[in-house]
């Protein structure tokens, strides 16, 4: 399986072809992770960077669900905030190596998601989307509740990871360019997955679901199976985001598991363009930059964030990303 | 346990349920008429509360709070469905569930900016302070109240969609839009009319809530995860699913509060669940 992008026929949304849409489509992987390795010198803090790794991976997992199966998911903070909260569990209270504790935080958040997914993939059109929302809820009041295990209100602390052992050496991960390499090794992971599957004809299939339900179906297509799994791997990808999140941090909010947090994954996603590779890249880039200029002026910075979105659905619903490669097409 | 605790808290939960059938209704009627799933919903809930409580303070009089906010955001209301959500008609369904929810992030905190972000005690009325006897118990007035005006609420509803003109044309609209429009009916003036309708409902259950819950910017994010449980439970777009779910669901809660307090927040999801898994369109709710 060697790079397997660069094989790949382009799909259905990048139908037509030009040089740049061609090129940015084939390679794809190898260039979003040179992006990713320059990243931490083009911003303005490091913080910022690792933060940019972290939603990057959150949506462009949510996308696989958003962007190529057409389901708008308001619960995907669920499969974020219980990577984060397995693995800070994991580590603080079992004291689970960390690249162990890393795994159970994808198996669980991806356990959830079959769960929820399984319950919300029955509900057609717009329930799905209400439906998503309450159950994600529902996820928030059981961490609310379980305060021994998850700190409740306070959040999640005392797993501070600060040296790991990786291919033989030990690394201070406190540093936070270290910091920032080990979980772009992640992050990469990630990217070269969605590829991957956007590129399977598992990848055809969620997209021939999007464009038409009923012609997928008459097509034999088993579409329920289809959007579970679909569900549960985009879930996967934001318990691995959530993973990673608890790493950077040492804690976990409790505020990761609000609806707000989907929320904030959706404008993302649609802020850089759903339906394209890099788009959700960088609309998590383009959101958290606003956040850190925006939050300098006022502690207000949301009611600007949400006007930019509003504007975005109204007159630009491809997204900074999409309309780019719409304008590099002609 | 004595029956007279019992009763008290299914009292309570048919008042807490009361206020979740005219937030739901509002939601649903939404839906029904224009296919939009409003995600400002529980917003517009909270921005009632607080504008029933800035014109009860104007004013000095509950009473002009209860009937001026509802109107003032149903107004605003239909200005958000004319400016922001008209655009949208005809392209993807999930444009306006995008667009309401951007927007319920706006007024969350445009309130914040003009009340702060602390709650603020939202007074019960000096009339309907205090309990009364009903011969199996005391019950607070001012629930008794909630009680009573809803079910005038929804009897003026009802009245208005099935015995009116306008009502007909809303419930032909429904059906099908583009025969009403061959036939002559501006249905865009229609659309206006009962987005506003809904947003006034949402407002009426926030004014109301007011004095039983407290009155902060965050206070709509429940809201609207309950809105969308009774809805589910009830079949989005059915007026008497609404009405069963609300009650079914402010029951099932302060049921749950008095029996397992810990569990009373997350009773209705399990409901929701349950219900999706039996009957995936709802109690009340039609197959597509």
């Amino acid at each position: 399986m060697s790079s397997p992008a660069l094989a790949a026929p382009a799909t259905a949304s990048e139908r037509k072809p030009s040089s740049v849409t061609a090129a940015l489509a084939a390679y794809r992987v190898p260039l979003s992770i040179l992006a990713l390795c320059l990243l931490p010198w083009l911003l303005p803090s490091k913080a910022l960077a690792v933060n940019v790794l972290v939603y990057g991976v959150v949506a462009v997992g949510y996308n696989l669900l958003f962007g190529y199966t057409g389901l708008l998911s308001f619960g995907h903070a669920a499969f974020f905030g219980a990577g984060a909260y397995i693995t800070g569990i994991a580590i603080g209270q079992f004291g689970v190596p960390w690249l162990v504790a890393v795994f159970l935080g994808i198996l669980g958040g991806g356990a959830l998601a079959f769960i929820i997914g399984g319950l919300t993939t029955r509900t057609r059109g717009i329930y799905f989307s209400m439906v998503t929302l309450a159950l994600a809820q529902l996820v928030y009041y059981v961490a609310l509740q379980a305060s021994s295990w998850t700190g409740g209100e306070n959040g999640l602390r005392g797993f501070t990871v600060d040296k790991i052992n990786l291919f033989g050496t030990t690394i201070n991960f406190l540093d936070p360019i270290n910091k920032y390499y080990v979980l772009m090794m992640f992050a990469a992971l990630a990217l070269w997955a969605v590829s991957r599957i956007l590129n399977s004809p598992f990848g055809a299939a969620i997209e021939a679901i999007r464009e038409n339900e009923r012609r997928a179906r008459t097509c034999g297509y088993d579409v329920e199976k289809t959007k579970l799994l679909a569900f549960t791997l985009s879930g996967l990808i934001c318990a691995l985001a959530g993973t990673m999140s608890a790493l950077h941090l040492a804690f976990v909010p409790l505020d990761v598991l609000h609806y707000h947090t989907s929320g904030m994954i959706v404008m993302m996603t649609l802020l850089g363009g759903a339906r394209s590779f890099f788009g959700p890249f960088v609309g998590a880039l383009a959101f958290l930059l606003m956040e850190d200029v925006f939050s300098l002026w006022t502690s207000h910075w949301q009611i600007i964030v949400g006007s930019i979105f509003i504007l975005f659905v109204l007159f630009l619903p491809r997204g900074l990303w999409g309309t780019f490669l719409e304008k590099a097409v002609r | 346990m004595d029956t007279e605790l019992i009763l008290m808290q299914l009292f309570s939960g048919v008042a807490l349920g009361a206020i979740l059938v005219i937030t739901a209704l509002g939601l649903s009627i939404i839906f029904g008429m224009l296919g939009v799933v409003n995600f400002a919903h529980g917003a517009l809930f909270m921005v009632g509360a607080y504008a029933g409580l800035w014109v009860a303070s104007l004013t000095g009089s509950f009473w002009w709070g209860l009937l001026v906010a509802p109107i003032m955001i149903g107004a605003f209301g239909m200005i958000i469905e004319f400016v922001l959500v008209r655009p949208l008609y005809g392209r993807s369904i999930d444009d306006p569930l995008l667009l309401t929810f951007g927007l319920g992030y706006v007024l969350v905190e445009a309130v914040r900016i003009i009340f702060g972000s602390d709650g603020i005690p939202f007074p019960t009325p000096p009339q309907l302070i205090g309990v009364v006897d009903l011969g199996v118990g005391f019950f607070p007035i001012y629930r008794l109240f909630v009680i009573g005006l809803v079910i005038l609420v929804l009897l003026l509803l009802w009245l208005g969609l099935e015995k009116t003109r306008f009502g007909l044309i809303v419930r032909a609209g429904a059906r099908d839009p583009t025969i009403m429009r061959v036939l002559g009916v501006d249905i865009g003036k229609v659309w206006l009319v009962v987005f506003g309708l809904g947003v006034g409902l949402a407002a009426l259950g926030g004014v109301l809530a007011g004095p039983m819950r407290s009155v902060n910017p965050e206070m709509g994010s429940l809201v609207l995860a309950e809105a969308f449980v009774v809805t589910v439970i009830g079949g989005l777009g059915s007026l008497l699913g609404s009405i069963v779910a609300g009650l079914l669901v402010g029951i099932a809660i302060s049921m749950t509060a008095l029996f397992a307090p810990e569990m009373a927040t997350i009773v209705m999801f399990a409901l929701m669940a349950v219900v999706l898994l039996i009957r995936p369109q709802g109690l009340f709710g039609k197959l597509a």
